[in-house]
């Protein structure tokens, strides 16, 4: 498989909650090289499609997935993926930051020890340290390991969350709007950390930032009650849209 | 553009306004109304259980009590046993055998033969010197004097509510009689003389019973309410599981008793009376209290913890048993503590099942005849005899120590698991 192959690809999804359908025919390919954004006003189904993509709407009571997605050429929704897999593959950061409460280092060791990743006690502290410093976060807490996840700041906790995501090693990050619940230097540290995480993983972002989508990411999706109404390169999706819709949006007209 | 109407000049709030004063002043004393019932509320709650408190401490400290006469004895001549008997476990049958009763009623009708003899004593004086002389053998062979334990109209005109005569012969002793504190109330079992009845036999049984409830109620409690929060698929069916479960925690608990009689006693022949009939009879009682508690613990847990832990990978019953449930464990302590307490408690449904019987042994297994703490209470508070009603408090003091202990052991748990997790 080459390079420029599409980390993960959709093709004719449909996501129905009970009778309600939030997700029409959408379909969309994820590149392994660049931060792709979801944008869109609030229930346009982006989070949800989001989900789909490491299969976090299967614990939704009544939540329905159609269509094909796979993940290197794999079929996440066959019989024969294992879903528990998957999700180390597919990490998630959510919109609240949602450490567990437990210590610094127990919330990046948490994933690798389950996973079996570590061979010793030191390659565990290995993985964990090296977490953190990709994460930003190491010069903060190297101190104070021990310590609750829970008594770090918002934008600390979130970086524990990337950190904590990134400890399993996987080839694509799903981020649902990671910046919605912080201060604007928080998140300008995020989005500087997406920047460096560019490229060593394949990001999804979902934002109502349209300035962050512009800022973070070099392909933006934007989505309209359900539907995927326009994709491209995100230096084209702002400044010249196809879609009237495209156009009202980022020019402020709804949303 | 739509027309609007022209803005009406904004009249300023005046403050100052007698009624707007009033509407002030009204509000400050309903702040205070409301605050002086609260501490009123609390202050007669409180009031009701210092008054508990003190008369159960006040009619039941001398339940620990008893009232001992110095009775000399000479037992040279009266019992004959050999050095060799008196070693071993055979040691009491040889006294029994050897006559000691006999021998100790005749010294007191011999030393206070005007107060009544041998009527003085209670049934287990001679229980006291024969453990004396299982000690110190010597005291065969010497005249002594050994004190122990009165009959209990003595024991009560002692402790200043007696009869005419039972106080003169209170008066004619005097300083034969002397106070103790009644270890043979921490030992012993049920007896129909006062003097002689102990608390150990009920204290047994009730932790014998709790054992097996204990021990069935909160694994089953636990994986029950762990299921139907994690596990089971919303439907019909699970809605009338919980409706069942919420219905059964309020089943008034005789009814849990009949239910044991049939099924435990009628169908499988347990043994009528056993701590293990009581155990499983109780657990039923308390099976739903558990569920009930661990659910709502569970919901508490946040999803997000949950999604989190998904999102890493983490399989459906990793991430109960490494999140929601050590999260969630204070919660189901207390909720489990709550429905032991209840159950601890409880004596309707013991009754059914034939825990009520005289026991005057404690139960050595979980399948021989015990009564509880409750039971006990209510049995000796439905005696006739004077001398229970001491016992009756002191054994109620006895149970609520019991329940304090046990409240406190679910406060340190609580608080160890949650400074463990938080």
């Amino acid at each position: 498989m080459s390079n420029a192959a599409p980390k993960m690809t959709a093709s004719g999804v449909n996501v129905f909650y009970g009778r309600k359908q939030a997700i029409r025919d959408v379909s969309i390919d994820v590149r392994r090289e660049d931060v792709t954004a979801f944008i869109g006003p609030s229930g346009c189904g982006k989070s949800t499609f989001l989900r789909t993509l490491n299969r976090m709407n299967d614990t939704i009571p009544g939540a329905r997935v159609e269509g094909d997605i796979r993940l290197d050429g794999e079929d996440i929704y066959a019989k024969a993926m294992d879903v528990v897999q998957l999700r180390a593959r597919v990490g998630m950061v959510f919109q609240k930051p949602n450490p567990f409460p437990k210590s610094i280092f127990e919330n990046v060791a948490y994933g690798p020890r389950i996973h079996g990743l570590a061979r010793s006690k030191a390659d565990l502290a290995q993985i964990v340290e090296r977490s953190l410093t990709r994460a930003g976060l190491w010069a903060e807490v190297k101190d104070r390991l021990s310590d609750s996840g829970t008594a770090l700041s918002g934008g600390q906790q979130q970086r524990l969350c990337i950190a904590r995501a990134i400890a399993v090693d996987p080839e694509v990050i799903l981020m649902d709007e990671p910046c919605s619940a912080l201060d604007p230097i928080a998140t300008a540290k995020i989005e500087e950390l997406i920047h460096e995480l560019r490229g060593r993983y394949a990001i999804v972002i979902v934002t109502h930032n349209m300035q962050q989508a512009a800022r973070v990411s070099q392909r933006t999706a934007f989505f309209h009650l359900g539907q995927l109404v326009e994709y491209g390169d995100t230096s084209d999706i702002f400044t010249n849209p196809r879609q009237d819709r495209t156009k009202d949006y980022i020019t402020g007209r709804y949303g | 553009m739509n027309k609007r109407a022209a803005p009406v000049a904004r009249q300023p709030t005046d403050w100052q306004t007698p009624a707007m004063q009033r509407h002030v002043r009204r509000r400050y004393a309903a702040e205070r109304r409301f605050r002086l019932l609260g501490l009123a509320a609390v202050c007669a709650s409180a009031a009701f259980l210092f008054y508990l408190l003190a008369t159960m401490i006040a009619q039941g400290a001398s339940g620990f009590t008893e009232t001992r006469l110095a009775l000399p004895l000479d037992l040279r001549g009266h019992v004959t046993v050999t050095r060799a008997q008196l070693n071993g476990a055979a040691a009491d049958l040889a006294l029994a055998g050897a006559g000691l009763e006999n021998a100790v009623d005749a010294a007191a009708d011999r030393a206070f033969p005007a107060q009544g003899g041998e009527a003085l004593l209670s049934d287990g004086a001679w229980l006291r010197v024969r453990d004396a002389i299982k000690r110190h053998p010597r005291l065969l062979a010497t005249p002594v004097t050994i004190p122990v334990p009165v009959a209990t109209d003595i024991d009560m005109a002692y402790k200043g509510i007696g009869t005419p005569e039972s106080e003169a012969a209170v008066a004619a002793l005097g300083t034969h009689l002397s106070r103790g504190l009644n270890v043979s109330f921490f030992t012993g079992a049920d007896a129909t003389d006062p003097t002689r009845a102990g608390i150990w036999g009920a204290l047994k049984g009730s932790l014998l019973t709790m054992l097996v409830t204990l021990a069935l109620a909160f694994p089953i409690g636990v994986l029950s309410a762990l299921y139907l929060e994690e596990y089971a698929p919303r439907n019909r069916w699970t809605d009338l599981i919980e409706v069942s479960i919420n219905n059964l925690a309020a089943v008034p608990s005789i009814i849990f008793g009949l239910l044991g009689l049939a099924v435990f006693l009628g169908t499988f022949h347990m043994p009528r009376s056993g701590a293990i009939v009581g155990g499983l009879t109780l657990a039923l009682m308390t099976m739903p209290v558990i569920v009930i508690a661990g659910r709502n613990a569970i919901t508490a847990v946040p999803p997000s913890i949950r999604d989190a832990a998904r999102a890493l990978g983490a399989s459906p019953i990793q991430v109960v048993f490494h999140h929601v449930l050590p999260l969630a464990l204070p919660g189901i302590l207390t909720g489990t503590i709550i429905g032991m307490a209840r159950a601890l408690g409880e004596t309707a449904p013991l009754l059914m099942i034939g825990m009520r019987a005289f026991i005057a042994a404690p139960p050595g297994r979980l399948t021989d005849p015990a009564t509880v703490l409750p039971v006990q209470i209510f049995l000796w508070s439905d005696d006739v005899q004077t001398g229970f009603v001491e016992k009756t408090s002191a054994a109620i003091i006895v149970l609520l120590v019991v329940l304090l202990a046990m409240n406190g052991l679910a406060i340190y748990l609580r608080n160890r698991f949650e400074t463990r997790w938080k």
